[in-house]
């Protein structure tokens, strides 16, 4: 037996594999045991008790009186909000940092690549405070806030603006949007496969516009066409109404996004460097235009190289995200330090931190790999 | 052979030895590291903050001095652990450290479910808020929709939100946890009340630029007994941190201080002072440690009145509840004898 490879090969696995399974089943036991040996209690019952605190930022309803479950819930939707939006203003950020740092003009380069040299080389938790001490000490208080007529104002309790009130109407357009969306997508095939099997090209563009900008109104018309918009009144401690972003919120989001933006920055500059100069040479000769140039025979060539690393970026993000604790913004690990305090439950919590960071990591990994494949270069 | 005979022997020698009190898993740990390892604040003005030689200050850094001089008789045997809201059970029940004293509430979950429990009250103390007396805040009943600053994983962070809930008014919580970080941020003017308990204001508010313009709130809104905390299962350690704790307390109300305790031990002739002192009766002895204990206690940090008026008198806190029971004060210690 020992003589096939192949079954030697499956011997030594299943023996890895035990050893590995032995050593996780010895820890589990040796934890557990020394638990109970403590008196300290084990299990996820603690996240159907009342949470008992108030959270300051939320997606979904909550109140104090929810369970710990929900309370974590809220979490990690706050940290799914902050991570999606930081990884859009990044991406966008980087991408123009990136093609900064190739321009032929001296001073957009060199700018370019001093921010990239000063933002990644300074420890994220330092920008952070740093932002969170502009936006917290350096705005002016409450009574003295900056106001833009009456509808935006600006102080070291957030940036508040005036906001429809709530109405179903809005709603309405809202999922007028989306469907818009889908629409679009839908007629982008249709017109694709036309030019595919006909070489005709049906017009775009304008039909999306339109898609895009006449459903949500129409679906708000005829739903009530609410008008009244919400404005921000000075009572009390605070200004009331309208929409506000905290000062915690801005300072993670602008923090996280300016620092990836950084190392994003380099990926895309890397990206088109490694796309051979003679293609462009080529698509010039082939008679396309320098916007289709970039489009259809540049970037394409260059996204197989930036997207790999780019998936990095966005698992760091969404990773560096927990420093949030510092600067007081609710994200997961917030929650989860408090719910471990009050419980003292701190295995469970850590654990449950553990497996929702790594489904996020995850998803986002799957999600840049099904990317990737679809850019990747097709030969015929 | 010889192991049955070793195990012979041993077996005597356990059931021929006097009937001495034994020391405990933690005791012997202790003594054969030589040091008493005791979970502090990371900086709290009053009950345990380092100075500018590195020396810890405070009533629970004191606490902590009291019960090494019990286990080793030399005060200067601690090893300060400065430990956050969030690690001090950890600390605690991984056997990091020996002894928490920090600030820590005594309620009844953490009595039950931390695998540690509560030794006694060294500081009654009691959750309050702070204002800029600018805001022409006056009480509690004024704080309808405040932004507050509070630190998470305390009781305190439940408490706001009881009081809150039972006055029917809303807050907005600023939730850090870093104590000098929240600080900043209420004295920049993100929050405009800052909760937690009484004591921990007053040493806030010494760090405030103009101490003058912060005001601390008439009302306590909850009970906050702070007390220091030990391993659940080894009572022989229990034993001695809770009566070192009651010796202190007795020490002040029979009027023995660090200035007077020996010449007292040489004269007095009075029962429950002699008893105190180890003249007379054997309460260090059953307890495993020598009988003259609370006289080097007492030398080294002195009764629970001089260590109050020591550290926790120049926050500008009266002794109120604190003081002893003859005086009105919730201070009552059972008798050592």
């Amino acid at each position: 037996m020992f003589k096939s490879e192949r079954a030697r090969g499956i011997l030594y696995q299943a023996l890895l594999l035990a050893v590995v399974g032995g050593i996780v089943w010895y820890l589990l036991s040796n934890t557990l045991h020394n638990l109970a040996s403590r008196g300290i209690q084990v299990g996820f019952a603690f996240l159907g008790r009342e949470a008992g605190f108030e959270i300051a930022e939320k997606l979904i309803e909550y109140d104090s009186t929810r369970s710990y479950a929900h309370a974590l819930a809220v979490g990690l939707l706050n940290t799914l909000h902050v991570a999606f939006l930081g990884i859009v203003i990044a991406t966008t950020l980087g991408t123009l940092l990136g093609i900064a740092r190739l321009s032929s003009n001296w001073l957009v380069a060199r700018l370019a690549g001093a921010y990239v040299e000063f933002m990644r080389n300074i420890p994220l938790l330092l920008q952070l405070l740093v932002w969170y001490g502009i936006f917290t000490e350096l705005l002016p208080g409450v009574r003295q806030a900056i106001r833009i007529g009456d509808w935006i104002i600006i102080s070291q309790r957030g940036f508040r603006f005036a906001w429809p009130e709530a109405h179903p109407g809005w709603n309405a357009a809202f999922w007028a949007l989306v469907a818009a969306g889908l629409l679009s997508l839908i007629w982008r095939a249709v017109v694709r496969r036309r030019q595919a099997a006909t070489g005709q090209q049906w017009p775009l563009a304008l039909p999306v516009c339109a898609l895009l900008a006449g459903l949500p109104a129409l679906a708000w018309a005829v739903t009530g066409a609410p008008t009244t918009i919400e404005i921000p009144v000075l009572r009390g401690f605070d200004y009331q109404g309208g929409k506000v972003i905290s000062p915690e919120f801005t300072a993670l989001l602008v923090g996280l996004s300016t620092y990836t933006a950084a190392f994003i920055a380099e990926v895309v500059r890397a990206g088109i460097q490694a796309v051979d100069r003679g293609q462009g040479e080529a698509a010039m000769a082939l008679g396309l235009s320098q916007g289709q140039r970039l489009r259809l025979v540049t970037l394409p060539q260059a996204l197989r190289v930036i997207i790999p690393p780019l998936t990095s970026q966005y698992l760091n993000l969404t990773k560096n995200s927990s420093l949030a604790v510092a600067i007081g913004y609710p994200d997961l690990v917030a929650i989860a330090n408090t719910t471990m305090n009050q419980t003292g439950q701190a295995i469970e919590a850590i654990a449950m931190l553990m497996a929702v960071y790594l489904g996020i990591s995850i998803a986002i990994s799957l999600f840049m790999n099904w990317y990737n494949a679809r850019m990747r270069l097709v030969e015929r | 052979m010889i192991r049955t005979l070793a195990k012979t022997l041993a077996l005597v020698a356990a059931l021929a030895a006097p009937a001495v009190a034994l020391a405990g898993p933690t005791v012997d740990a202790i003594k054969q590291r030589g040091a008493l390892r005791c979970g502090v604040n990371t900086g709290l003005l009053g009950f345990s903050a380092p100075d500018s030689a590195g020396r810890w200050n405070g009533i629970d850094a004191d606490f902590c001095r009291a019960v090494a001089t019990a286990v080793l008789g030399d005060p200067t045997k601690v090893q300060y652990v400065p430990t956050n809201a969030q690690t001090r059970f950890t600390a605690l029940q991984s056997g990091e450290i020996d002894l928490l004293s920090r600030n820590t509430t005594w309620t009844s979950s953490r009595d039950a479910t931390l695998g540690s429990v509560f030794a006694g009250t060294l500081f009654y103390d009691g959750q309050g808020f702070m204002v800029k007396k600018s805001s022409g805040v006056t009480k509690a009943a004024d704080l309808n929709g405040a932004t507050v600053c509070v630190q998470p994983g305390t009781t305190t962070e439940l408490n706001l939100n009881d009081y809150f809930r039972t006055k029917k008014m809303s807050f907005k919580p600023v939730v850090i946890a870093e104590l000098n970080q929240i600080e900043q941020a209420f004295f920049a003017g993100r929050c405009d009340v800052y909760t937690t308990d009484i004591s921990g204001l007053a040493a806030t508010r010494l760090k405030a630029p103009k101490p003058d313009d912060y005001l601390i709130l008439p009302e306590a809104i909850s009970k906050e007994p702070l007390g220091p905390m030990v391993r659940r299962g080894d009572w022989e350690f229990l034993t001695i941190v809770k009566w070192t704790l009651f010796g202190l307390i007795e020490a002040e109300e029979y009027g023995v201080t660090s200035a007077n305790v020996d010449k007292l031990r040489g004269e007095s002739k009075d029962p429950p002072i002699q008893r105190l002192l180890g003249t007379t009766g054997d309460a260090g002895k059953g307890m495993g440690i020598d009988n003259d204990w609370l006289v080097k206690i007492i030398k080294a940090v002195g009764n629970y009145g001089e260590m109050y008026s020591r550290n926790i008198g120049p926050l500008g806190i009266q002794r109120g509840v604190n003081a002893q029971w003859r005086d009105g004060g919730l201070m009552y210690a059972p008798p050592i004898r």
